[in-house]
């Protein structure tokens, strides 16, 4: 090649190199543009809920209270606004939410471990397609089903326990994907040392296996109770609700996500305004029950 | 001669139908050390790991022939009580990594639930650790997990957890390969040692450490037992051109 020849070719790469830069520019700046515009929405809503609810979580009579009977507007000029509190539903999140885990607990960690051990098998395949079957189920067809079946046929009434059961088969999925994830990390130099040892295969399991992958099993439950922590749909069909506090598991009970849907829909304003100090509340709980995930799965993690 | 502890009569092995130990007949002396060499794939570790019977653990893998400890057919005793009596340390260091060092040695008692008094315990831990010449080291730590251990200690760690459960025979695949040179002394000068306790069957690759530890060795080539006899001879007249060539490093 001549040196002109050279020259020339020089100018085209630079030319091309140069748009390049450019180009990426611009699409560094649309990747941030919209990154921004897609928690624009985020903010809002966090703002808005703690704007209306945050002062309530203030008031210690909120915590402990039910909410208060419908009141009209005029009665409210009358006499003032009363919020009362958010206890019963609370006390029912928890307990719901508490009894739901311990259902879907011992079956997901089981059927997680059986996936991860027989990864050829024809039934372990079948699993596979029933737990993403069951993953794309929208939450209020859970409630449908357990009203349907418990609820009404087997004539256990709107229940706490129901509602657990419901949430329960919406926890199951993340529970055995997060368990069999976590399994078929850990080397199978683990399970042989434990062989090797003499160990009982159902042993092995569970005090190797099981425990070198806790960290991961935690995980996944504590994803799994926030993921149930805040779902309305399905406690309607099976919780249904209660305007009173109530520990009797066999009987209707409220959770904060009932409470919200129930006291928004009146026409009362501060049943309205127990709503939002509900949905505050609400908010607080999952995103602590958040960050109480990811501190575990940076604390606990087992090295091999 | 020597009793014979272990014998191996006729012995196939597979996968699926893949036959990789072709009519294998060789008898381990107690209390000596045997090493196996061959160049790689040829069967060395499917040999050990029919001894404890894990070779079964794989799927569609079976054996045909016998295998006797003491004169009994051990393919007829329980794997699980088997695995007691012919413990087994692995190429990988692989310490229980939710254990601490204490608990790993006893490992083999507690995942059978025996109930030992804290005393018999600690003996046990001791006694362990200090044929496996790791004790002076880790004496002060032993409540600390085993994975903080150097590669070498883990090693010696898991061989103190074989030891624990007084096996008559101990199989190490290739216990040094993942070492550095002092390791791999160490762990040399400790099969030398437990020749007073316990009969070693070691795989290795490296032709100097079977000279330097071993009282007999074999020599295997494509899934066949070419040759088998005292280290000594093997090593300077071998009977078989394959054994010469494998020695002069030829191959492997
Ligand atoms: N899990 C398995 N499934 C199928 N075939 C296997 C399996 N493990 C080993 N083999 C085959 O069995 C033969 C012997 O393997 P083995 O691991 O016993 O060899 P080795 O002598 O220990 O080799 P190396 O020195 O590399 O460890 C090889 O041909 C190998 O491909
Ligand atoms: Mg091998």
């Amino acid at each position: 090649m001549s040196d002109k020849k050279k020259d020339k070719m020089k100018k085209i790469v630079n030319r091309a190199v140069r748009k390049n830069i450019w180009k990426d520019r611009v699409f560094e700046a649309l990747v941030i543009f919209f990154s921004l515009l897609s928690i624009v929405p985020l903010i809002f809503i966090l703002s808005y809920i703690f704007a209306k609810g945050f002062p309530k979580l203030f008031i210690p009579e909120f915590w402990v209270g039910i909410p208060p009977a419908g009141q009209s507007k005029t009665a409210i000029e009358a006499v003032g606004m009363n919020v009362g509190g958010i206890a019963n539903g609370i006390i029912g999140t928890f307990l719901i939410v508490f009894m739901g885990g311990l259902i879907a607990v011992p079956f997901g960690v089981l059927t997680g471990v059986y996936l991860a051990e027989n990864r050829q098998s024809k039934i372990a395949n079948a699993i596979h397609v029933a737990v993403d079957m069951i993953q794309g189920i929208p939450s209020i067809i859970f409630g449908i089903f357990v009203n349907i079946w418990w609820v009404t046929t087997m004539k256990g009434g709107y229940s706490a326990i129901a509602g657990s059961v419901s949430l329960a088969l919406m926890m199951l999925p993340i529970v055995i994907k997060s368990t069999e994830e976590t399994m078929i990390l850990i080397p199978d130099s683990l399970k042989e040392a434990a062989m090797a040892l003499g160990t009982p295969y159902y042993k092995v399991l569970l005090r190797i296996v099981i425990p070198a992958g806790l960290s991961g099993i935690v995980t996944g439950v504590l994803v799994g109770l926030t993921r149930i922590a805040g779902e309305t749909a399905p406690l309607l069909f099976t919780a249904f609700g209660n305007p009173n506090i109530n520990v009797n598991v066999t009987e209707p009970m409220e959770t904060l996500p009932t409470l919200i849907y129930n006291n928004a829909r009146s026409a009362s304003p501060n049943l309205i305004e127990n709503a939002w100090g509900a949905s505050a509340a609400l908010v607080i709980i999952v995103l602590v029950l958040n960050i109480f995930t990811k501190v575990v799965v940076n604390k606990w993690k087992v090295k091999f | 001669m020597e009793s014979k502890i272990l014998e191996i009569i006729g012995l196939n092995a597979y996968y699926g139908d893949h036959l990789v130990l072709k009519n294998i007949n060789m008898a381990f002396s107690e209390k000596k050390a045997t090493a196996i060499m061959g160049p790689s794939g040829c069967g060395k570790s499917t040999l050990i790991r029919t001894l404890n019977r894990m070779h079964e653990m794989n799927p569609g893998a079976r054996v045909e022939g016998e295998i006797l400890l003491h004169g009994e057919n051990i393919l007829t005793i329980n794997p699980i009580m088997l695995r007691r009596k012919i413990g087994m340390v692995f190429q990988r260091p692989n310490p229980f990594p939710t254990m601490s060092i204490y608990d790993n040695v006893i490992a083999g008692y507690k995942l059978n639930s025996v109930n030992l008094s804290k005393l018999e315990k600690d003996q046990i831990v001791e006694k362990s650790l200090k044929s496996s010449a790791l004790w002076g080291e880790v004496k002060d730590l032993l409540h600390r997990r085993g994975t903080f251990l150097s590669g070498g200690q883990q090693q010696r760690l898991c061989i103190a957890r074989a030891l624990a459960m007084n096996p008559d025979v101990l199989l190490l695949d290739e216990p040094t390969s993942a070492l550095d040179p002092k390791a791999t002394m160490h762990i040399e000068e400790l099969i030398v040692e437990l020749k007073k306790e316990v009969t070693t069957i070691l795989v290795t690759h490296n032709i100097a450490q079977a000279g330097r530890v071993a009282d007999y060795t074999a020599f295997m080539y494509l899934g066949e037992l070419v040759e088998f006899g005292t280290t000594e001879k093997l090593f300077t007249v071998p009977s078989d051109k394959r054994t010469e060539e494998y020695l002069s490093g030829k191959f492997g």
